[in-house]
């Protein structure tokens, strides 16, 4: 039997403040929940109801105008139907390919992300993976750790980061950072975009094959999208060549990971730096026995300063929008 | 040249052992089952060591090999050659400055994020097989943070230039201050310690310099400072690292150099605040090419009589 449900209970804490729905809840809340103490809203906690969620949508978020969500919870165009009143997704990442943006586009429902407030870790990470596989990082470390040391010797040299050719896929916020962070190493950058931004000094490339083979190694800063889909397929692992090395800090799917494990296990590509996968946290057991990669679980913008910042980004969007002010960083319809 | 005897004094490339093979008469060293006997015999022959980090010329060395004209370092690093006898005695010495800056600041850079980052855990963590969904570790930003050098040269400053990327302040400890450096100085290590977040050996082994962070260093950097080596081992009082370490006094440790080579203490094997690495600094295949053809130039000038490429005496 349903003991005292959510909207009840939380109503009577705070009598009158609008609604903000929320599934499940996102790292940002499990951590920092007093962050979310507003006087300007409430959180509907819709985890802490033993009813299903499409009949605790239909009985309690009929009135609910905005909803936080993450990754493990996609705005679907069945849920937005559940949520006849939504004018606002607020998500606590910066991707936002888990949200159906045409049905919000339809709906009129506006759409903020955390844009910005993770691109320096996650260029952190990406430049931390790019020197772990080149130079042997993390494998040496186990070497090391493994007491191999006086027993095997000098270990294999890795190879230079200086005069590399980094090709971006993905100008945005995190890309432009990497890109900063590399030219202090001597790399050169080269970026693919889905349109060229002629204010930046690197060359760009129109399609990521083309990219690929005039590159030493390929960042996948991008969102995922229906075109971003599998965009890093063979052809263009193959175009990259046998000491290509490929990172991703954006979004598994990008990169079509069964023909990348192949590519990874004959030779076809040099290593790979990964900290997200297609299908997490499920990762290929081929890629675990290879010394030529370095895996991460999806940890490039878990920081505390990043989720502090994060938490303070949602917050004052949820509170602008409760207050009729303009939205901080509301996604802009191409 | 095939008759002028060049003494390699430990394995460190095959490349650069080849090339010595080709041109000179090469005694390698680690072959010879007794170490004295064998300098006794051959010590006519031999005109020049090739050294590196692990092994050198010192005072005992050069005595013992009275025709010795040049040592040969297939390092920047001079401090297992006696410089004062090769001094005294009007031997040349050279090293291999310069070619491997780069490749030493990349991976004190590395070594920065894979300690902030949890790099290596991250890695160990997935390929455990034990990763599920809901796993939140939060690891440590590093843009901003701020980064302090002990010794500003070649090294140090490629060490600033990369850090500055990743808008960090930098501030250093040098023998003297440089007027013409934008950076914040401190007249001493401890100093340093206590006003950085990250802390950079990158200063030459001397004997002013042996175990210049000590345990009054390590204390001022507290537990939420990380020590960062790429200089030598000795630069580092070594168990009063790893009491810190494992006691939490300190924050953690990306270490490529250690005291006893290639001992690593063993009670830091089970810490995840630390990354250990066997001395790869310039472990690259373009670095130690660029390294080995600067050894075999320097040997080719000196028997030439033309002027070295990178003399240090």
């Amino acid at each position: 039997m349903e003991s005292q449900p959510p909207e009840e209970r939380s109503q009577q804490r705070s009598k009158g403040l609008p609604q903000v729905l929320v599934m499940k809840p996102p790292p940002l809340l499990t951590l920092f929940e007093d962050k979310f103490i507003s006087s300007k809203f409430q959180l509907l906690k819709a985890w802490e109801s033993t009813l299903p969620l499409d009949q605790f949508l239909t009985t309690y978020a009929g009135s609910v105008r905005a909803v936080l969500c993450s990754g493990a919870t996609p705005i679907t165009p069945r849920i937005i139907r559940l949520l006849p009143s939504l004018q606002l997704v607020v998500t606590d990442s910066a991707g936002v390919n888990h949200i159906d943006l045409n049905e919000c586009r339809r709906r009129g429902i506006a759409v903020t992300n955390a844009a910005g407030v993770f691109s320096d870790d996650a260029a952190d990470a990406a430049v931390g993976l790019l020197i772990d596989v080149l130079r042997k990082i993390s494998v040496a470390d186990r070497f090391v750790r493994h007491g191999l040391w006086p027993a095997k010797g000098d270990y294999p040299l890795g190879f230079k980061l200086g005069g590399k050719r980094v090709g971006i896929v993905g100008l945005g916020s995190i890309g432009s950072a990497v890109a900063k962070r590399l030219e202090a190493f001597g790399c050169t950058v080269l970026y693919n975009s889905r349109k060229p931004k002629p204010w930046v000094p690197y060359p760009f490339y129109s399609n990521v094959h083309e990219l690929a083979a005039d590159s030493d190694v390929l960042i996948v800063c991008c969102g995922l999208t229906a075109e971003t889909r599998h965009m890093i397929n063979r052809r263009v692992m193959v175009a990259l060549g046998k000491q290509g090395i490929i990172i991703n800090v954006a979004r598994g799917a990008i990169i079509d990971e069964k023909e990348m494990v192949e590519c990874l296990a004959h030779g076809e590509i040099g290593g790979a730096g990964l900290d997200v996968f297609e299908n997490e946290p499920n990762v290929p057991k081929q890629l675990l026995e290879l010394d030529n990669v370095v895996l991460s679980p999806h940890r490039a913008v878990f920081t505390p300063e990043g989720f502090m910042a994060a938490c303070d980004l949602v917050v004052a969007n949820l509170e602008a929008f409760f207050q009729d002010k303009p939205l901080l960083s509301p996604l802009i319809h191409e | 040249m095939d008759s002028i005897g060049v003494l390699m004094a430990c394995p460190m490339n095959s490349y650069l052992e080849q090339q010595l093979d080709k041109r000179f008469k090469l005694f390698r060293f680690w072959t010879v089952p007794d170490k004295s006997l064998f300098l006794a015999s051959n010590k006519d022959s031999i005109q020049a060591v090739v050294g590196n980090a692990s092994a050198g010329a010192d005072a005992e060395l050069v005595e013992a090999l009275p025709k010795l004209e040049i040592v040969a370092s297939f390092s920047v690093g001079l401090d297992k050659i006696d410089l004062a006898k090769c001094k005294e005695k009007g031997i040349r010495v050279t090293n291999t400055p310069d070619v491997l800056t780069e490749d030493v600041a990349d991976l004190a850079i590395g070594l920065m994020l894979a300690v902030l980052r949890k790099l290596c855990e991250s890695d160990r963590y997935v390929r455990s097989g034990k990763w599920k969904k809901g796993d939140y570790v939060l690891t440590t930003k590093f843009t901003g943070k701020e980064v302090g050098i002990i010794g500003l040269g070649r090294i140090g400053m490629a060490i600033a230039k990369r850090a500055e990327a990743f808008s960090c302040p930098i501030s250093y400890y040098s023998r003297t201050k440089k007027p013409e450096i934008n950076y914040k100085y401190y007249p001493s290590v401890v100093e340093l310690a206590a006003h950085c977040d990250i802390l950079v050996v990158a200063c030459p082994l001397t004997k002013e310099t042996h175990h210049i962070v000590n345990r009054d260093v390590i204390n001022a950097l507290g537990p939420k400072g990380v020590l960062i080596n790429i200089g030598r081992g000795p630069h580092v009082d070594e168990p009063e690292l790893v009491s810190a370490l494992v006691e939490h006094r300190l924050g953690g440790a990306g270490l490529d150099v250690f005291e006893n080579e290639p001992y690593v203490p063993e009670e830091l094997f089970g810490l995840d605040n630390v990354v250990l690495l066997p001395h790869v600094g310039s472990g690259t295949v373009e670095t130690r090419e660029a390294m080995a053809d600067l050894v075999i130039g320097n040997l080719e000038a000196h028997f030439q009589k033309k002027p070295l490429l990178t003399p240090v005496v």
